[in-house]
């Protein structure tokens, strides 16, 4: 007995340094190490991984911004500045300049504040993509805003508002539909960049939905129009749940370039609460069998230690007398 | 048409027809197995259990799966995780059951290593192991296409391309092999075929014929101990409490079979924790971005199982590569052969046997870790010395074991 348990003992310990050596280790050693800021947006990253001759004007944009925080805004005068933001962020809105505008219902439910202003003050640099504007942030889809909200009280103010009245309870799909729906489909939630994919019938003599190919048809102008404008179709993100790890996805949303130097994917600004709904979200899509795990899990385990036990005293029973 | 009595019992009209008693002597009650064992000896009934796993969650994975390009991997990642009950139970067993069964493998092969199971009269059983060894790997390999994600595109590409034979440029050898120019559903079909009727077939061909191989050497024992089977069945069949005593031997059923159950319980134990609590480790994250031939993953990389001989090619230069990574694959196939010494005894009673039986156990696992991680500086001066170690250790085998002193 004593003997088999120290064999046992050492096929565990060789089990489990191959365990270690071709997964913690080996994954420890292939990704590169991203750290994380715990969704606080002040620039940090973004100044330091600047090259030197923006290093200074992002410094610069950082510092205003953090300026803009301290200010009050008020809503009521931030309501009637946002009349502007509406002309695009509405119900129905199309694609402009490669993107569709997105839905602000939740805006100040996911959103950092900091992040905000910093969008409205200077849109490409608070996404982090500047670099993919040479010609400077008016050629931006969103850059005509800072000719039209651009003192900070007139920033706080519509941060304040999007803070106070655009902050209802959010589910994790519409955090998902609002925050990365507009470029990213997930096929198996049944989203595509245009939201939830209709309901439509079939013709029941010939097979024919036409109103699916119509549909279908604008889905696809749709992907041409960000491929153009991003350089390639951002992935579908049915089961990235399952592709990346927690880390990466973490770090990616808080700061694309951080995982994808010189990705053309904006920064979204998601604070912790949109993150973890976001999260939520592809976590139901990409995992749909957590809670039957967890449901079944229990059981089968407790099945098998009850046959162990009853196979140990069988056992038992047949080698009592052999030696 | 032979003489038949109307049978008294089912038995009775079974054994008529089939002869049910000596079919259950042979199999099991007189089928004698060394008392002197420990619980490795149970690995065999465990890798047959695990086979039979896969096999029926093969098939209800098979009634789901799409043999497509366009529809394999959402066939396995949404219908078969989402819309079929339990599928995810099925999926994620035969996942982790593809990983355990070769752990098995492993442990049961040093396990044979260890206690010099592969010699005098035993060679065969080894052959035919090692033959299902490499039966086990086609059938992983192929299996590994099926849900047609970023990694089954990529390993599908490197590893047939290793049949142009480097300089040797047989680029029409892979087409042929793929039917394709690239990976695609031809290739895919023929995987998908491979993996679902020919490697089966063969696998079970070849289990018949590995315990075939069994019978007349019979299983070795802990301190591999010439035993007199004849005299121990005798004393075992006598009945008695001391004749079972001093009997060498016991019956495979259900003296033997009450040990491997128990064993087999244990396994499961960890089996099934690792199907609902930790899988991932068997399912590649990789895998889970869908095949795309224009963009290669940054990391190509085969399943822990292939990492040991994936790194003895990779270090070298490509024609010398590909010539050690053959001989990888088939140098334990000649063990038997070139393990010179005349004594069957555990390696702790072999002298330097032994030593080499510790350094090949580690050199495979440094070559595990190596294959694995990116081929860059220190790791690749590692899985080079590594690689070169296990041919240093192949190369020394014969010699070490020919001065071995006899017991």
């Amino acid at each position: 007995m004593n003997k088999e348990l120290k064999i046992l003992g050492i096929v565990a310990a060789f089990t489990l340094v191959l365990y270690w050596g071709v997964e913690p280790f080996a994954h420890s050693q292939m990704h590169k190490h991203v750290e994380g800021h715990n969704f606080v947006y002040d620039g940090t990253a973004d100044i330091e991984e600047a090259s030197k001759d923006k290093k200074e004007a992002k410094k610069k944009f950082w510092s205003e911004v953090k300026e803009i925080a301290k200010l009050k805004g008020d809503p009521v005068a931030g309501e009637a500045t946002f009349a502007m933001c509406a002309g695009c962020h509405m119900d129905g809105a199309t694609n402009m300049g490669g993107v569709t505008p997105p839905s602000l219902d939740h805006a100040g439910a996911i959103y950092d504040k900091n992040f905000l202003i910093a969008l409205i003050k200077d849109p490409a640099m608070a996404t982090n993509v500047d670099h993919k504007y040479p010609n400077g942030t008016m050629s931006h889809p969103m850059g005509s805003i800072t000719t039209m909200v651009n003192t900070p009280q007139d920033i706080a103010n519509v941060v304040a508002y999007l803070k106070a009245k655009k902050a209802g309870e959010v589910t994790p799909k519409e955090a998902f539909k609002e925050a990365c729906g507009r470029c990213h489909a997930n096929r198996y939630g049944k989203l595509t960049q245009l939201g939830e994919i209709p309901k439509t019938k079939s013709n029941i003599k010939t097979g024919q939905d036409i109103d699916r190919m119509k549909y279908d048809q604008k889905v696809a102008t749709e992907q041409n129009a960000l491929a153009d404008y991003l350089g390639k179709l951002p992935p579908d993100l049915s089961i990235i749940y399952r592709a990346r790890s927690e880390h990466f996805l973490e770090t990616l949303v808080e700061n694309p370039q951080s995982q994808l130097p010189g990705t053309a994917m904006p920064r979204t600004g998601l604070n912790k609460e949109g993150y973890e709904k976001v999260v939520e979200y592809l976590a139901e899509t990409g995992d749909p069998s957590a809670p039957a795990r967890a449901m079944a899990g229990p059981w089968v385990l407790g099945f098998f230690l009850l046959f162990t036990i009853l196979a140990y005293l069988w056992k038992q029973s047949q080698w009592r007398d052999l030696h | 048409m032979a003489h038949f009595e109307k049978a008294k019992s089912l038995n009775e009209w079974l054994d008529q027809r089939i002869g049910i008693n000596t079919l259950k002597k042979v199999m099991q009650s007189e089928y004698w197995i060394p008392k002197n064992i420990n619980f490795l000896w149970a690995m065999g009934m465990v890798l047959a259990a695990t086979f039979g796993i896969l096999l029926v969650s093969g098939i209800f994975l098979l009634m789901y799966y799409n043999p497509s390009t366009d529809l394999a991997f959402d066939s396995v990642n949404y219908t078969i995780m989402t819309e079929v009950g339990y599928g995810w139970l099925w999926r994620h067993i035969h996942g982790v059951g593809a990983s355990l069964v070769f752990l098995i493998i492993y442990i049961h092969m040093f396990t044979g290593i260890y206690y010099g199971s592969y010699k005098k009269g035993r060679e065969l059983i080894w052959i035919s192991g090692m033959l299902l060894f490499v039966l086990f790997s086609a059938e992983a390999f192929s299996g590994y296409m099926l849900p047609w994600g970023q990694m089954s595109y990529w390993a599908g590409m490197v590893i047939t391309n290793l049949f142009s034979g480097g300089s040797l440029h047989a680029d029409g050898l892979v087409e042929w092999i793929r039917g394709d120019y690239v990976p695609a559903q031809a290739f895919l079909s023929r995987f998908f075929m491979l993996h679902v009727l020919l490697m089966p077939l063969a696998i079970i061909g070849a289990i018949v014929f590995h315990f075939g191989t069994l019978r007349l050497p019979h299983v070795n024992n802990q301190d591999g101990k010439e035993i007199d089977f004849e005299e121990s069945a005798r004393l075992w069949k006598e009945g008695t409490t001391e004749s079972r005593r001093k009997s060498e031997v016991i019956p495979f059923s259900p003296v033997f079979l009450s040990k491997d159950v128990f064993v087999m319980g244990v396994y499961f134990i960890l089996f099934f924790y690792l199907v609902f609590y930790h899988f991932e480790f068997a399912m590649d994250p990789v895998n889970f971005d869908p095949a795309n031939g224009l963009k290669t993953p940054t990391h190509i990389y085969p399943e822990w199982y292939f990492l040991w001989s994936y790194e003895i090619l990779r270090p070298f230069p490509t024609d010398p590569g590909l010539v050690a990574f053959a001989i990888a694959q088939v140098i334990f196939f000649t063990l038997p052969f070139l393990d010179m010494s005349p004594n069957v005894a555990p390696a702790n009673k072999r002298g330097a046997f032994h030593i080499w039986f510790w350094l090949m156990l580690i050199d495979m696992l440094v070559l595990t870790f190596m294959g694995k991680l990116p081929p860059e500086g220190i790791w690749s001066t590692i899985g080079l010395v590594a690689a070169i170690t296990f041919f240093v250790l192949w190369i020394s085998l014969p010699i070490i074991t020919k001065l071995e002193k006899k017991l």
